[in-house]
């Protein structure tokens, strides 16, 4: 578990997360939601050691993960970030890449890092694309080779920040498809999104954020309920019946 | 036996390319100049063990130094380019453009004012002059914020300051007039072995290192955010490219002076015939080395028996690249963001 106790963060004087305590389960998605600015990207940065809690403390199955070091923390929490740079690589060198956290400091990857990579791609289905240059695929393509990445890092939590963002509707259906067999297997996901329907179809958990703190974190069924969103987003939000989709009203 | 892809043999290829090119241009200029050498006394001169008849004297003290200066410096050049690059997320960057270059110029401009023409003291001093201009550029690009455009902005005003600061210097001194106008060009036709040793040392260390430390410089590449979260102390990666990167333009500018391009037209022609992967390093480096080497032998056999300075054919060359990339938009950046 991901345990957030009472974090605060700033950038400079500027506190944009206080006082915020939440945990994130294995086995589960996650959607955190609120509005542009209320710190949900500040937020899983923090929780992937980017940026350091002015207070607070984050635990990771009980231990601290300041404690744990750079390497340690990299080998149980991957961290899809919203801006990429387009590296000069192939899809077979980012995902290989996601074995650094295991690599010593002069060391180079062996035959099982490898093979983990290429177990990575196999299982996004992209292993036929290992050797094409990264700026060459489409917005979808290039996406699940980063989260095919963030699998070569083997690690117990995925966080990804926006990951639907520039992806048409059927690659985010499949995104979210992807992220819900992952969590599956026993990964804790957990994701920043702006896509309310998305969210509420895929999670088993949504986070709201408002005004840097956790206004509530619970099913998509006690959130929809509480009426919450309405006060945090102006809209509402109703399960569509019989399809079990749910649509906004503003 | 395993098949090659196509993408291997593409890199492959673009490797025996690299070495015919650095063969063809190494014999070259060896072979060629005002006095052509046939490749009997080539061979003698340089296996024979004598230095004393003219053919050795001219391999010894003219061609080999120069053509070794020439592949030296066009490696560091090409190399130190897409290292900076990388860490600066900007493929318009290049030492010559961002003011790497003048700023070791600078260095070795106010060497020789003091009557240090070569040795480790002038290669000291230009990477510290070198370094002074990455880290100003570095700070500007992750400390302060600025955008792509404003980094290649930022080097149009170190340039500016840096040349202007050079200038000044030949104002006090002026009999450095004519090596300050040679130098500005970039040339190879007064290397000595007092400049080129140590600078060849600085050279090859840090061309080691860096292709030790290039699968590191990938996972910067992915982008500050991607790199922490894979456990890279990011700061520390950073200064320690751009230290090398600095090594390795100051020790080419205290031989060659200010080449310009190389560092901007080979990592990018590497790019768009290799594709995107990890090979653009090695490729850069020795492309670099190649591409030089050879418009060294051209600059001196194509007017012979005038010789124009490397600088000039390679700003021929480099300059409407440069514009092609601009206008072209493909260099993976755009200058507005």
């Amino acid at each position: 578990m991901i345990d957030l106790q009472k974090i605060s963060v700033a950038y400079g004087r500027n506190f944009v997360l206080q006082d915020l305590s939440v945990a994130f389960e294995r086995g589960r998605v996650t959607s955190i939601v609120g509005r542009n600015g209320c710190g949900k990207s500040t937020l899983v940065k923090t929780m992937a050691g980017i940026l350091s809690p002015a207070e607070g403390v984050i635990k990771l199955d009980g231990v601290s993960i300041e404690a744990l070091g750079r390497n340690k923390r990299a080998q149980r929490i991957a961290y899809l970030a919203q801006a990429r740079s387009e590296p000069d690589l192939t899809v077979g060198e980012l995902v290989l890449h996601g074995r650094y956290p295991y690599l010593s400091p002069l060391g180079r990857y062996t035959q099982t890092d490898r093979e983990i990579a290429n177990a990575a791609m196999a299982e996004m289905g992209i292993e036929a694309l290992a050797e094409r240059p990264l700026s060459s695929l489409s917005g979808g393509m290039r996406q699940k080779a980063y989260i095919a990445m963030a699998l070569a890092q083997d690690t117990d939590y995925i966080l990804l920040d926006e990951p639907a963002t520039y992806l048409d509707i059927s690659n985010q259906l499949e995104l979210m498809q992807i992220l819900r067999r992952l969590a599956d297997k026993g990964k804790g996901i957990v994701t920043v999104t702006h896509d309310l329907p998305m969210a509420f179809g895929f999670s088993d958990a949504i986070a709201v954020l408002d005004k840097g703190e956790i206004a509530l974190c619970d099913t998509p069924e006690a959130v929809s309920g509480s009426k919450l969103l309405e006060s945090v987003f102006g809209v509402s939000l109703t399960l569509l019946a019989p399809s079990g989709q749910y649509g906004y009203h503003f | 036996m395993k098949r090659l892809s196509r993408t291997k043999k593409r890199i492959l290829l673009l490797y025996c390319i690299a070495a015919v090119l650095m063969l063809g241009a190494t014999l070259s200029g060896l072979l060629l100049g005002s006095v052509r050498l046939s490749p009997k006394e080539l061979f003698d001169a340089a296996f024979g063990g004598g230095r004393e008849n003219s053919a050795a004297r001219i391999f010894w003290y003219v061609r080999f130094p120069r053509v070794a200066a020439a592949l030296l410096c066009g490696g560091a050049l090409a190399l130190s380019g897409a290292v900076i690059q990388g860490v600066l997320a900007n493929r318009l960057a290049s030492p010559s453009i961002v003011g790497v270059n003048s700023g070791a110029g600078l260095a070795v401009t106010l060497c020789a004012a003091f009557g240090v023409l070569g040795g480790w003291r002038l290669s000291a001093c230009a990477f510290l002059g070198a370094f002074l201009a990455v880290l100003i550029i570095s700070l500007g690009a992750q400390k302060w914020g600025a955008s792509r455009g404003t980094v290649i902005l930022m080097g149009v005003a170190l340039n500016a300051l840096f040349g202007a600061i050079s200038d000044s210097v030949t104002v006090f001194f002026p009999d450095l007039a004519i090596l300050r106008n040679d130098f500005k060009i970039g040339d190879f036709s007064a290397v000595t072995y007092p400049k080129l040793i140590p600078a060849a040392a600085v050279i090859l260390v840090a061309s080691l290192l860096l292709l030790l430390l290039s699968g590191k410089l990938d996972v910067l590449t992915l982008g500050e955010e991607q790199a922490r979260s894979l456990g890279m102390n990011t700061g520390v990666m950073r200064v320690i490219f751009l230290i090398l990167s600095a090594l390795l333009a100051g020790a080419a500018v205290s031989v060659a002076g200010l080449l310009s391009f190389v560092g901007l037209l080979v990592p990018h022609a590497v790019r768009r015939t290799a594709g995107g992967n990890s090979h653009l390093l090695p490729l850069s480096l020795l492309f670099g080395a190649g591409f030089v080497a050879l418009c060294d032998a051209l600059s001196r056999f194509l007017f012979a028996p005038y010789e124009i300075p490397v600088g000039i054919l390679m700003a021929f060359l480099g300059a409407p690249f440069f514009l092609f990339i601009l206008i072209k938009g493909k260099g993976g950046e755009k200058l507005h963001d």
